[in-house]
């Protein structure tokens, strides 16, 4: 049997500046031009004051671990990858969002809470995907 | 508001519940629908309203029985779907728009005989920022808070695994119990890691089976062949439809929220409880429930339940039949644990409490993403 891919984003129109985004290596998310609260995931309104009146913009990137669980079962695709983390990270600007974290241990003596993280992208499919990285401590 | 009456006049569940392979989900259903109506002491001419999940979906199980409702609900918003179609019910009763709704559930949850296939959308905002992770079901994503709540509040492993102890314990008493051998600490913690820090033995079961539900107003109490469970209070909420986005992953704000609701309408205080359902798909989610309806404070509800307070013989009776973790979960566990508080109420159950004037079921759906709350009284509001 070939081996199965992992599941990949089908991007639609209310997504697709997220995606083009990563395609370029930025993590763009949205924030409300009424309110200026920034929010992920994307779609057309605020959800702390209702407006439509939202822009894109370039996150930061950085980010820091606020939990994770180690998967045993793999999904599909991720056979040759188990045990290995499914994490949900808090960006600088607030909003959470899940995602890989690469370049580290899938163990919970490496995976540390709070750890500082960045944001870096990898292929799938035909997208780009966000995925994060530790922090390298400052030498 | 109007707030008349409204009873639970028949409850069932299948015949056996647990691997069922020569029965189809629609066949769960039909029979767990049989069982309640004959417990209620009726015919399916009797029933003008129904509620379920789909699929098979009420029209189906509908004409499946040869009903012809004049009042449908097919809220489905995951394991707790069962919950909110009683309170649904308690509204329609009210409004007038039925008199004796029939509410359903069945679900071949393992041995998948007529059921619907497990699929992914990758164009919706679970499948976009969620799959590519690699999640797959609930072990993957209903688990991802519990280490922020850990690092919060110090609940350690043991006092995890304490859960999963502590309902063996009424499993034990229930032979209709999937699992029903003592288990300690070391033995939940030796089990198989499905997705740290949650083992084999936190997670709950897959099984078949079903339970239904006949709804009806108070005023028809007599009626019946049981004693009437009168429905106190009902609340609901949702939250969220991804786990990456639950509010905080430190509490459950839809399990506050509709337990708030239910126990205004009922005027009741977590004092007034004596028997509790929380529905335990993971060994995580009681400690949530515990402390979002205010039961305990928080960062307590592990050290409660590892001093033995939900166990047999403890002050606060939770799970009584086992719960999903050890009696019987096929997916959508939420019916069985009203079921289990009907028993108790009725003084029935296999692990009967001592009279118990009030029960609480407190239902999820999906991943902390759906609640509906229910308060279950002896008696009629005071």
């Amino acid at each position: 049997m070939p081996p199965r891919a992992k599941a990949a984003p089908a991007p639609t129109p209310e997504t697709q500046p997220y995606w083009d985004g990563a395609a370029a290596g930025e993590l763009r998310i949205q924030r409300c031009t009424d309110c200026g609260v920034p929010y992920f995931y994307p779609r057309p309104v605020c959800p702390s004051c209702g407006s439509a009146n939202v822009e894109w913009f370039t996150a930061s990137g950085d980010a820091t671990l606020y939990s994770y669980v180690i998967n045993h079962r793999p999904a599909p695709g991720f056979e040759d990858e188990a045990p290995y983390a499914i994490a949900v990270v808090q960006l600088a600007e607030g909003p959470r969002m899940m995602t890989s974290v690469r370049g580290v241990p899938a163990t919970p003596e490496a995976l540390v809470l709070d750890m500082p993280l960045r944001v870096a992208f990898e292929r799938r499919g035909d997208v780009s995907l966000p995925v994060f990285t530790p922090v390298k401590e400052s030498s | 508001m109007s707030n008349a009456g409204v009873i639970i006049a028949g409850a069932a569940e299948t015949d056996e519940v647990g691997r069922l392979p020569s029965t189809s989900t629609l066949g769960l259903h039909i029979e767990a629908a049989r069982n309640a109506v004959a417990d209620a002491g009726l015919t399916m001419k009797d029933i003008d309203g129904i509620a379920t999940v789909s699929a098979p979906g009420p029209v189906q199980v509908a004409h499946a029985l040869g009903i012809y409702p004049g009042w449908v609900d097919g809220t489905g918003v995951g394991g707790t779907s069962f919950l909110l179609h009683v309170r649904h019910a308690a509204a329609a009763i009210r409004a007038g728009y039925a008199k004796t709704v029939l509410i359903t559930h069945g679900e071949s949850g393992r041995s998948r005989v007529g059921a619907p296939p497990f699929r992914g959308d990758p164009a919706s905002p679970a499948g976009q920022f969620e799959a590519p992770y690699g999640t797959l079901g609930p072990t993957t994503t209903f688990t991802i808070p519990m280490l922020r709540y850990m690092k919060e509040y110090g609940l350690t492993h043991e006092q995890l695994a304490y859960v999963a102890v502590a309902q063996r314990q009424w499993a034990a008493k229930n032979p209709r119990a999937m699992f029903r051998d003592i288990i300690t600490v070391e033995d939940v913690l030796a089990s198989r890691m499905v997705a740290y820090p949650f083992h084999l033995l936190e997670c709950c079961l897959v099984t078949d089976g079903g339970g239904a539900l006949v709804v009806t107003s108070a005023d028809r109490a007599g009626d019946f062949p049981k004693p009437p469970v009168h429905v106190l209070g009902t609340g609901e909420a949702s939250e969220t439809p991804m786990i990456s986005q639950m509010l905080d992953f430190t509490e459950s704000q839809m399990f506050r929220q509709a337990g708030q609701r239910a126990f205004a309408e009922a005027g009741i205080t977590t004092a007034d409880v004596d028997h509790l359902m929380i529905y335990d798909a993971f060994a995580h989610v009681p400690i949530y429930g515990l402390e979002a309806l205010g039961f305990v404070k928080k960062g307590e509800a592990g050290p409660f339940i590892a001093g033995g307070n939900t166990e047999p013989g403890g002050s606060l009776p939770l799970n009584t039949n086992g719960g999903g973790l050890s009696y019987t979960h096929t997916g959508m566990y939420g019916m069985f644990a009203m079921q289990e508080a009907i028993r108790q109420i009725r003084g029935e159950a296999a692990a009967q409490v001592d009279n118990p004037q009030v029960s609480v079921v407190v239902g999820n759906g999906g991943m902390f993403a759906t609640s509906g709350v229910l308060v279950f009284g002896k008696n009629p509001r005071s």
